[in-house]
This record gives C-alpha cells, sequence and structure tokens, in this order.
C-alpha cells in the first residue's frame, strides 16, 4: 500500500509537472553583487518606482535558519558558505546550500524522494537566475524561524493532518489545495519561493499595481488610490490586499484571507495580517519584505526577507485545474485499490 | 479601414487643392473611427483603458442571435434558463463549414458533459472577455495585464517587439500595439478546448483571433474581435461588442477561483462515499 500511495504521488508530481508545459527561467549564473555605479531609481509615468518585468524569486537561501548556525543572520561572503556548512551535523541535506539527497538516498520513500528532483528537469541548480544572497535564512531576526503556533492551533493542526491522513483518498476534496490546483500555498502573501517555476510579472498602472505569479496563474490587482480592505464577510484564497506608497516603497497590507489557507504550516485566522514592502534597490532587485502578524495563530509576529531578481523571460500559463489528470487518477486508483 | 482611408484621401487628390487637403487634414480627425470620441490619455499618452469591465449581453449562452430557451437542468427552472440575445456575430450567422456546423450541434446536445465553462477551465480569448463576470485592465508601459475574474484567467499583453509562444495555452499569446486610441491584440497559439459560450459554438486551435478595445466614452469600450480559423470556417468573422466600466466606488474584481465549485462534476464519481444528493442544495 505504501508503495502504491509513493507511487501515485510520484505519478500526480509528473502529471502536474506536464501540465505545465514551459517554465520561465533563464540560464544565468548568480550576479555579483552590484558595483557602486550610479542608478537612478526607474519611474512610472505616474513619477512611482518602476517595478515592473518578470522576476524570479527563486533562492537556496532556506525559509528557517539551519539550528548549527545559531543567530548567525548573514555569512560574510561565498566562502563563509561552504565553511559553515562543514559545521553541519552528519546526514543534513538540502538546506543552507548543502546538497539535497538524492532520491535513491531515500529509498523507504520518507518524503524525499517522492517530489520533485527539479535537476532532473532542467529546472533547478544553475538554470534558475537567482539573487545573490548571504542571508542564512528567509525568515528574519536572531532565531531565524517561524515561532511556535499557539498550543490549541498546534494541537488543531495536528488533528487537521490525523483526520486528513486517515481520508486523503476519499475524494478530490480531501487532497490537499496545492493538488487541487486551488492554491500552492506559495503564492501568499507573503509569496515565498517555489522549488520552480519561482517567477512573478509586475504590472503598474494607475491607481493599481498587478502581480502574476507564475504558479497556478494566481494573480493579485492592488490598488495603491488609499481604499479601504473590502468587507470582512469576503474571504480571499489570497487575502484582501491594499497598497501605498512609503516614499520609494510599495507596502502591502493584506487581511481577510479564507479560513483554509496556510501560511508555514499554520491555518490563518481572522485576525492575520500580512505586510509586505517592495523596495527596487538596483536595475536587477526588488527587496521583498514581509511580515505575519497572527495573534491567533503564532506566539508573536515573524518577519522574513529576501530579494527578487529581473530575468528577461516571459511568463507561461501554468494550466494547473485543466491539466490536474493526476486527481482522477489518483482517486481511481484508490478505488481500485479498495475492491482488491 | 484602411480602404475607407485611401479612398478619402483619392477624392482629396481629385480635388487637386493641397492646401485645401492640409486644411482638412488639420481640422478634421482621422475618418477611420466612426465615433470621434477623444480618449483621456495616461501620462505617457495612450489611450487610458485602466479599469474594472463587463459586458452586459447574452453571448455567453450564445454569441448568435437566440430567443430565450430553457436551461440544461429542468430543477433550477426560469433561474437558470437562458435569456434571449440580439447576438454579438457581424451579420448574424457563423460562417462554419458543414461539419463543424454539425458538430456545435452535436456540443449544444451534449453541453453538460462538455462545456468547458462547467469545469472551471480557463474562458480563452474571446469568451473570457464577456463572460458575465468583470475584469480588469492594468494598463502598464510595455505591458498591458488582463485579469478575469473567471477561473482567475490572466494575461499580460507584450507592447514591445511581437514574440512567439513556445506551446499553445488556454489564454493564447497577446502581442498588442496601439492604433490611434485602440488597443489591437493579435492572439495566436490559442489551444482547442476552450468555446465561444454556452450554446457550443466552438473552434479549433487554428484560432487566430485579432482584438481591438476601443474607448467610446468615459465609461465604455467597443470590443471587436477578428475571428480567423481555416479549419473550422469557411472565412474570417467578427463578433463586436459594447464593454462598461463598472462604477461602483468600490469596484473590484475578487476571486472566482471555481475548482471547488467543478470538483463534484469532474471527480464527484470517484468518491469513497457518494454524495447522495446533498451536493445539490450545498
Amino acid at each position: 500500500m505504501r508503495h502504491l500511495l509513493s507511487s501515485l504521488i510520484a505519478l500526480a508530481a509528473a502529471v502536474m509537472f506536464v501540465s505545465a508545459p514551459v517554465s520561465a527561467q533563464s540560464q544565468v549564473t548568480a550576479k555579483p553583487a552590484p558595483a557602486a555605479k550610479a542608478w537612478t531609481m526607474p519611474r512610472t509615468p505616474e513619477g512611482k518606482p518602476d517595478l515592473q518585468g518578470v522576476y524570479s524569486n527563486a533562492t537556496t537561501v532556506p525559509v528557517a535558519r539551519p539550528a548549527y548556525l545559531g543567530a548567525k543572520e548573514f555569512y560574510t561572503d561565498e566562502n563563509d558558505k561552504v565553511e559553515s556548512a562543514k559545521a553541519a551535523p552528519a546526514g543534513r541535506g538540502g538546506r543552507g546550500g548543502a546538497p539535497r539527497p538524492a532520491a535513491a538516498a531515500d529509498p523507504e520513500g520518507n518524503g524525499l524522494a517522492v517530489h520533485y528532483d527539479t535537476s532532473q528537469f532542467g529546472l533547478g541548480g544553475p538554470t534558475v537566475k537567482r539573487a545573490a544572497s548571504l542571508r542564512t535564512s528567509i525568515i528574519t531576526g536572531p532565531e531565524g524561524r517561524v515561532p511556535p503556533m499557539l498550543p490549541e492551533v498546534a494541537k488543531m493542526v495536528a488533528e487537521r493532518r490525523a483526520y486528513q491522513q486517515a481520508h486523503q483518498w476519499d475524494s478530490a476534496q480531501n487532497r490537499p489545495l496545492a493538488e487541487r490546483c486551488i492554491t500552492w500555498g506559495f503564492e501568499g502573501p507573503p509569496m515565498m519561493p517555489v522549488g520552480y517555476n519561482s517567477t512573478l510579472e509586475i504590472v503598474q498602472g494607475k491607481g493599481y499595481v498587478g502581480i502574476v505569479q507564475e504558479m497556478i496563474h494566481d494573480t493579485r490587482v492592488i490598488p495603491t488610490d488609499g481604499r479601504p480592505h473590502g468587507p470582512a464577510e469576503i474571504k480571499r484564497w489570497m487575502g484582501d490586499s491594499v497598497g501605498h506608497w512609503e516614499g520609494d516603497t510599495l507596502v502591502v497590507e493584506t487581511v481577510n484571507y479564507n479560513p483554509l489557507v496556510v501560511i508555514q504550516g499554520a491555518p490563518v485566522s481572522d485576525a492575520a495580517k500580512v505586510t509586505e514592502r517592495f523596495t527596487r534597490v538596483d536595475a536587477d532587485t526588488i527587496q521583498y519584505q514581509f511580515t505575519v502578524d497572527d495573534p491567533k495563530t503564532w506566539v508573536k509576529p515573524f518577519s522574513g526577507e529576501y530579494n527578487m531578481v529581473h530575468i528577461d523571460g516571459n511568463l507561461y500559463e501554468y494550466a494547473c485545474h485543466e491539466g490536474n489528470y493526476g486527481m482522477a487518477n489518483n482517486l481511481s486508483g484508490a478505488r481500485a485499490t479498495e475492491k482488491k | 479601414m484602411q480602404i475607407q482611408m485611401r479612398s478619402r484621401w483619392g477624392s482629396w487628390l481629385l480635388v487637386g487643392a493641397a492646401g485645401a487637403a492640409l486644411f482638412y487634414l488639420a481640422v478634421i480627425p482621422t475618418p477611420a473611427q466612426a465615433p470621434a470620441y477623444k480618449a483621456p490619455k495616461t501620462k505617457d499618452g495612450k489611450a487610458n483603458l485602466n479599469g474594472i469591465w463587463q459586458a452586459m449581453n447574452e453571448a455567453n449562452w450564445d454569441i448568435r442571435p437566440h430567443a430565450a430557451y430553457v436551461g440544461p437542468v429542468s430543477v433550477l427552472g426560469a433561474a437558470y434558463s437562458t435569456p434571449a440575445g440580439l447576438g454579438v456575430v457581424e451579420g448574424g450567422e457563423i460562417p462554419y463549414k458543414p461539419e463543424a456546423a454539425a458538430k456545435q450541434k452535436q456540443n449544444f446536445t451534449d453541453r453538460l458533459k462538455l462545456d468547458p465553462e462547467i469545469k472551471c477551465y480557463m474562458g480563452g480569448v474571446p469568451r473570457s472577455t464577456y463572460m458575465p463576470y468583470p475584469f480588469q485592465i492594468v494598463q502598464g508601459t510595455g505591458t498591458v495585464m488582463i485579469v478575469y475574474e473567471y477561473a482567475g484567467a490572466v494575461r499580460v499583453i507584450n507592447m514591445g517587439a511581437p514574440t512567439k509562444a513556445p506551446a499553445d495555452s488556454w489564454m493564447g499569446w497577446s502581442n498588442g500595439h496601439w492604433e490611434g486610441d485602440s488597443l489591437v491584440v493579435d492572439v495566436t497559439s490559442l489551444n482547442d478546448q476552450t468555446w465561444f459560450d454556452r450554446a457550443g459554438n466552438w473552434h479549433s486551435d487554428a484560432l487566430h483571433v485579432i482584438e481591438r478595445y476601443t474607448p467610446i466614452g468615459a465609461d465604455a469600450l467597443q470590443y471587436e474581435a477578428t475571428i480567423d480559423d481555416p479549419k473550422v470556417f469557411t472565412r474570417q468573422w467578427k463578433m463586436s461588442m459594447p464593454l462598461y466600466r463598472r462604477l461602483e466606488k468600490n469596484a473590484q474584481l475578487l476571486e472566482y477561483k471555481c475548482v471547488e465549485f467543478a470538483e463534484e462534476v469532474l471527480y464527484g464519481h470517484l468518491r469513497k462515499q457518494p454524495l447522495q444528493g446533498k451536493g445539490d442544495s450545498k
């Protein structure tokens, strides 16, 4: 049974991969730190900082800082990354730039082998342009990791997970939101890098900033005309975002999330507020900062930061639901198994 | 329209008074556009199409002229039957090849099983424009984004040097340019999975659409879509309709992420426990 399930998941993964025919990637090595040359903020005809373009938010920086780095928030240089990794406990992988374990090293299918090894598809490693970064984790601050959930939330998450596992093949509605092509959970806000398709495009019109993410073509049209949030009755998968400019930084505040939305492993509450800050820092780079404040879920707010880097490619259509053959295949496989 | 312009030019030349012609050119706007509406401009001098727009017609039921008729699900009665519509096809008739016309009739008969709208598939072009949901134009510099509430479909129209699609897709590949106040969008690489309406009017993957969005008033655009698909139609044809601005002060695009609404119809037969009618009243 276990093998069947892993292969079903692998099949679903493969099929969903096929449903995304092309991916916006361009082949560039990491850029050196920008030289101190004269650069002036490009502006839209409206006089706002021009953030428009296609960006990659792919990164090798992990969300949580590896424990062996303690409170160290930045590496001193590229060499320090390599040297610091030597302090990593044996057997660790996939974090902090260390190589991820090959599928062959994970024969029991404990979860590492069944998701994509993106390098097999030419989507990982050096094929993806990434902003250079010396950060040790996306989550900022001395702890460098998401704080604990409130005990009652942790209990609810565990119960949900247990129910999910016991009933995971009962119906389409029992599958994770990502597999259902409703949301992958990376689109946010906060927007988080994904293993592949970590690409987004920004378009600015008068009074609005549009952000489309390649992953499930999820799009936010963020008003910057000073209007308040919409009615609290209207909960949304991507929340309800309004923006304003603070100097040259676009600040976006999001509330009114659909209660099924999960941020860093925890369902959002009706008190959740996410604040994002977009600052163009050079010709190629937008600094992206976020704070998640959800006092009904986490013991304290947390913040994160990464850079997204301009790429020359286009965004391509990720028709996730339209190509989701994996859903019917998985469910019919489960029904067939029950008859055995 | 170019032909029209040329003939005007011809008549002016016949008059033979170059000075008079120059005078006319200076005071009379281009004769190509019938309504001489001058659109407000963006700061970079383009017609300002920013806004939330919606069609107000019955084209999504049937783009051809049609009387009202009963809907496909009898228990829904008058609430979900088909409203009558004058149609949006210029000339009223779609020039199907005979076998293609037969397929449309079959599509209509089997529409509950086949209509991609029921399955929450992206609407494609031009259907997304006149589905009964708003869409928003975010007019950037170098790109124009069109976001549709239905299924969260989105297009980012390239306004630079035309580019080519690497593969077919649901919303196609859009290259745009300005002709006066009109945004003209050349849409190619559309797949053959979308329809024009709920009546099963269809196209193949050879579909090529040229769209024109022309401001005709402060709160209205004229939308034209020239349809070319030699596998299905005997000639090019055109649909045309006004689009209206959503004037609510708080107008905004909401989410119609409809996957959840389509899961029972797509996967309900694969449930462990059948819903036993519960799905119809939720």
